[in-house]
């Protein structure tokens, strides 16, 4: 029965700790699977992202089996080697140890920047290829470490992304916005967007009305949301989590108010099906400038597909981010033809893949950061998320100025 | 600085955001008041509480002020039983012990909530949800002014209990003198588990009448927590009074420090207050002094 | 004998797991025996012990990414700011006569205080919390290899374990155990209760600083709730309680099998998140309820 499995396990897990002692270091040459240890804080706060990470990640793992493994090796399959982060830094470098020594030839995770910035050190000091799936804070690939790589964008692109496609989208309808008000969350991610954004945009030419941060999590936002009636700008910039998110839209919805756009920079719901699906009269209008898939590729839909008719599991950047990083680690493998940390970290370093979902073009990695990565904008039209710039992915023309 | 216009909502937000959190604090001093235990599961029952009012509307459709008659009883029975049969017999009484043991509970009730109900957040549409009624120049949400009612209302209740009724003595006793309540024949377990379970019967009704202006997901509890203790301290343990008019006092800080101070730094006002009631008046706004 | 032993594990394991393990063991030991300084020699709980741990770990990694000190040259100002602090929290709570549980929770209310200062106040990084630049090397508190951190944490825990054992054996430690038995009493025979509770919650932030200042330079990245946050609090007093209080073995002895019990549930039930964390919170009121006075103090008669 399960208990007898699981206190052998208990005890297993505890004597190895002994027994390790044991063993002698070095990944030994396994010519049957590719051992890829997947990190992601499936407990903890961050519990909701991280298993939908995992969830890409393990759908792209099976998909690669299924398709034959990796055949330069001869069919090899890969094999996951699962890690909870438990939402903090410190356990996640401690199951980057344990995947370590059960001789994984690279990592893909960890979802969150904090955790990723010590995941990705100590996957440094044994050489071990990590692949950052989400982690959008640029000190992950700035600290010149050889074996990170970034496979989507870092919150500076994306800013400067929204940004030009914010004076875009103005200059398009006749610039009938010229102030903004910023909303961000207070750590990391948000912090750091809306620094970039309040210093660039009355460059650009907007007026920044306020820039108000709040807390991880905030009860509450009807007082924010009074502060943007008083201020009554053309548009509300917020960057923040989902539940923060949710929750000021409908506040705002419910205070009547109502700017010429809601502008976001990776918001947390904006380009959300759960959002869209649960808060559809809220969400309508909402423009976005996030991560995506690429609209003109039909594998996307076909896996959407997947996803959507899975219970309870909406088809989310955590998902098709994990599952394109996953890929990228697969070809970087086929190209390397061999299981060695080193030779996957060169595979990585010269790739110039281009066979994925995502609207990157081929994949061209400078100091572990793909050039090529790229947010696009998405606006929630009639109850569904269209891709609105640029042109070449566009499903749908921006409805902006919001009359909704 | 602030306009009367952005004032007086912001005013009536922390009113109304207050009465939530001093339903939840009303169950906390009690438990600390009568128990002295420093509840660390507090959190983590009122974010079972939420999802025993989720499911109900979800699977029966009952309306969460209706979830009320079902989710007080429950969580008083939840209650009564945790303590007589985990908390009161894992800590044999010891107060370091009984820290950790809330601490334990705690963490088995969180992942308990991960495992089965999954880590999406989960919201309850109801007719009511986004209709606001304006109070002079501001729009007030309907659920938020229903949570006001019900705090005072449950405030009032609990009050009475403690004044007119056996059981209510009987705490008083207890809280006040353990040894000697026994002597005079006083089942003080029994007591002690009935004081828990009106603790937790508390976190059953602010479950009811936070849920529709809120959300659920395993970590709720969280940010709750730390903000009840304030005000348990604030109004004085073991005061109901006090846990109602601290709850408002709180929410009304909250809000115009949020004003003033940034949402982010603004929360630095309660803390403050914290501190300087744990200092000058430690007996809190309604306590007798120890 | 202790000291000699753990300085020998890496001679006998080049394990990153064990190694790591051991680490964390002897990181959390010293969290632990900071605490356990003045909740058990002192009697006075605290639920806030972050506030001392954050203020070491951000003056680590402030002091070197702002003003550019050279890493070592940072943990003497943090065991002193670490101390400050503590005089700080302490003069203020002592000197208005708080104990017990109001005590506990006015070290909560501070580190809480520190935490929403530090997430909006830009010299230390506000919410984007501050990185420890990579420069591996002894002489930058940085090592290639886990054994370099081994033997600095260490060190820290033999220091930190001499100071216990100071405590248990010195005139000091006597007046302060008089003051945690019984205050008044204490303070009939002429103990001056206020000074010798403060010498000694100066004397666990500093230690408590040392902690942090060793997390900023193993993990190269401070945040508020990093730093501030209940997590760090709890993890301090978790190790003393299961491993016995006011015992000079028992935090160390706590933080042993708490990291056991952590590693040995984590991997438990890979697919459904959440169960192995049940399992640990089970067994931690397991082991509240059958030994309730810790460990140690199951061997011990009392």
């Amino acid at each position: 029965m399960d208990g007898n499995k699981n206190r052998r396990q208990f005890l297993i897990n505890t004597t190895a700790l002994a027994a390790s002692a044991a063993l002698p270091l070095g990944v030994r040459a396994q010519t049957s699977t590719v051992k890829v240890g997947v990190i992601h804080p499936v407990t903890g706060f961050l519990a909701y992202s991280g298993n939908l990470s995992r969830l890409g990640a393990q759908m792209a793992i099976d998909d690669l089996n299924k398709a034959g493994g990796i055949k330069s090796l001869g069919g090899a399959k890969l094999e996951a080697v699962l890690g909870d982060a438990q939402s903090k830094p410190e356990v996640g470098a401690a199951e980057v140890e344990k995947m370590n020594e059960s001789g994984v030839s690279a990592i893909v995770g960890a979802y969150a920047s904090a955790i990723c910035l010590a995941t990705t050190q100590a996957a440094a000091r044994h050489g071990i290829p990590h692949v950052v799936d989400v982690g959008v804070a640029d000190q992950i690939v700035e600290r010149g470490l050889k074996n990170t790589f970034r496979f989507a964008p870092g919150y500076k692109v994306c800013a400067d992304t929204a940004m030009n496609d914010l004076v875009l989208l103005n200059n398009l309808a006749g610039k009938p916005a010229k102030t903004v008000f910023i909303v961000h969350e207070e750590s990391l991610f948000g912090t750091g967007t809306a620094n970039l954004l309040a210093q660039q945009l009355p460059q650009l030419g907007f007026e920044v009305k306020e820039v108000v941060k709040h807390a991880n999590p905030t009860r509450d936002f009807n007082n924010i949301v009074l502060r943007v009636k008083a201020a009554n700008p053309d548009i509300v910039i917020p960057a923040n989590y989902y539940n923060e998110y949710a929750l000021f839209v409908r506040t705002m919805k419910q205070q009547n108010v109502r700017p010429k756009a809601i502008y976001s920079v990776l918001g947390g719901a904006a380009s959300s099906y759960k959002f869209v699906k649960e808060f559809s009269d809220a969400a309508n209008g909402v423009i976005d400038v996030n991560h995506w898939f690429n609209p003109k590729d039909k594998r996307a839909w076909a896996l959407k597909k997947r996803v959507d008719a899975m219970k309870d599991q909406f088809f989310t950047y955590e998902v098709y981010l994990n599952y394109s990083a996953v890929h990228l680690l697969a070809d970087a493998i086929e190209r390397a033809k061999s299981t060695k940390r080193e030779d996957i970290i060169n595979a990585l370093a010269s790739s110039t893949w281009d066979k994925h979902i995502m609207p990157y073009g081929p994949t061209k990695f400078v100091n572990g950061q793909n050039e090529g990565a790229r947010p696009l904008m998405m606006q929630v039209l009639k109850n569904d998320i269209k891709v609105v710039l640029p042109n070449t992915y566009a499903e749908s023309e921006p409805a902006f100025p919001w009359k909704g | 600085m602030f306009e009367l216009s952005i004032l007086w909502p912001a005013f009536l937000n922390g009113l109304t955001t207050g009465a939530v959190y001093a339903l939840i604090a009303l169950g906390l001093t009690l438990i600390y008041g009568v128990l002295h235990i420093i509840n660390f599961a507090h959190g983590a029952a009122l974010m079972m509480a939420l999802y025993g009012v989720y499911y109900l509307q979800k699977s029966l459709g009952l309306d969460p002020y209706v979830s009320l008659l079902v989710m007080v009883p429950a969580m008083f029975a939840a209650g009564y039983l945790a303590y007589r049969y985990v908390i009161g017999v894992a800590s044999h009484g010891r107060d370091e012990n009984i820290l950790l043991v809330t601490l334990g509970v705690a963490i088995v009730l969180e992942n308990l909530a991960l495992f089965l109900f999954k880590s999406d957040t989960r919201t309850i549409d109801t007719a009511y949800t986004f209709t606001t009624i304006p109070i002079g120049t501001a729009m007030i949400a309907l659920p938020k002014i229903v949570a006001f009612f019900g705090a005072a209302a449950a405030a009032a209740i609990l009050l009475l209990i403690m004044r007119a009724t056996d059981l209510g003595r009987a705490i008083r006793a207890c809280a006040r003198e353990r040894q000697g309540a026994r002597l005079v024949g006083i089942d003080v377990e029994h007591v002690f588990a009935m004081s828990f379970g009106i603790g937790l019967g508390c976190l059953g009704a602010a479950a009811c009448f936070l849920l529709p202006a809120y959300y659920v997901n395993p970590g709720v509890g969280n940010g709750f927590v730390l903000i009840a203790f304030t005000i348990v301290v604030l109004g004085g343990m073991g005061s109901f009074a006090g846990a109602l008019v601290g709850g408002l006092l709180i929410g009304v800080v909250e809000s115009l420090g949020g004003l003033w101070l940034g949402e982010s730094l603004g929360q630095i006002g309660i803390f403050l207050i914290f501190i300087a009631v744990l200092l000058f008046r430690p007996q809190g706004l309604f306590g007798a002094r120890a | 004998m202790f000291g000699i032993a753990v300085a020998l594990l890496p001679a006998v394991s080049s394990s990153g797991v064990v190694l790591n393990t051991a680490i964390m063991m002897l990181y959390t030991a010293l969290l632990g025996l900071a605490w356990n300084i003045l909740a058990g020699f002192g009697g006075q709980f605290s639920f806030g012990h972050a506030v001392f741990f954050g203020t070491g770990a951000y003056a680590a990694a402030v002091l070197q990414a702002k003003l550019g000190w050279n890493a070592w040259a940072t943990l003497p100002a943090a065991l002193a700011l670490g101390a400050a602090v503590g005089a700080f929290i302490g003069a203020l709570s002592f000197r208005y006569g708080l104990r017990g549980s109001y005590f506990a929770l006015v070290t909560l209310a501070f580190a809480e205080l520190f935490r929403i200062l530090a997430n909006n106040v830009d010299f230390t990084g506000a919410g984007v919390g501050i990185m420890v630049k990579l420069d591996a090397g002894a002489e930058n508190f940085q090592f290639s290899t886990k054994a370099g951190y081994l033997y600095v944490v260490l060190a820290f825990v033999l220091a930190a374990l001499l100071v216990c054992w100071w405590l248990k054996n010195s005139r000091y430690g006597a007046w302060l155990q008089a003051v945690r038995d019984n205050e008044d009493s204490a303070k009939a025979v002429g103990v001056n209760v206020f000074r010798v509770k403060l010498g000694a919650i100066a004397l666990s932030g500093a230690l408590m600083a040392a902690g942090g200042v060793f997390y900023a330079q193993y993990f190269q990245y401070v945040d508020p709730g990093l730093a501030y946050g209940p997590g760090v609090s709890i993890e301090a007093l978790l190790g003393p309680i299961i491993g016995g209080l006011g015992t000079l073995w028992g935090p160390v002895l706590g933080a042993v099998l708490l990291q056991l019990l952590g590693e040995g549930t984590r991997g438990l039930f890979e697919n459904a998140p959440g169960l192995s964390l049940m399992v640990y919170g089970a067994l931690l009121v397991l082991m509240v309820t059958f030994m309730p006075s810790g460990v140690l103090g199951a061997f011990r008669r009392r």
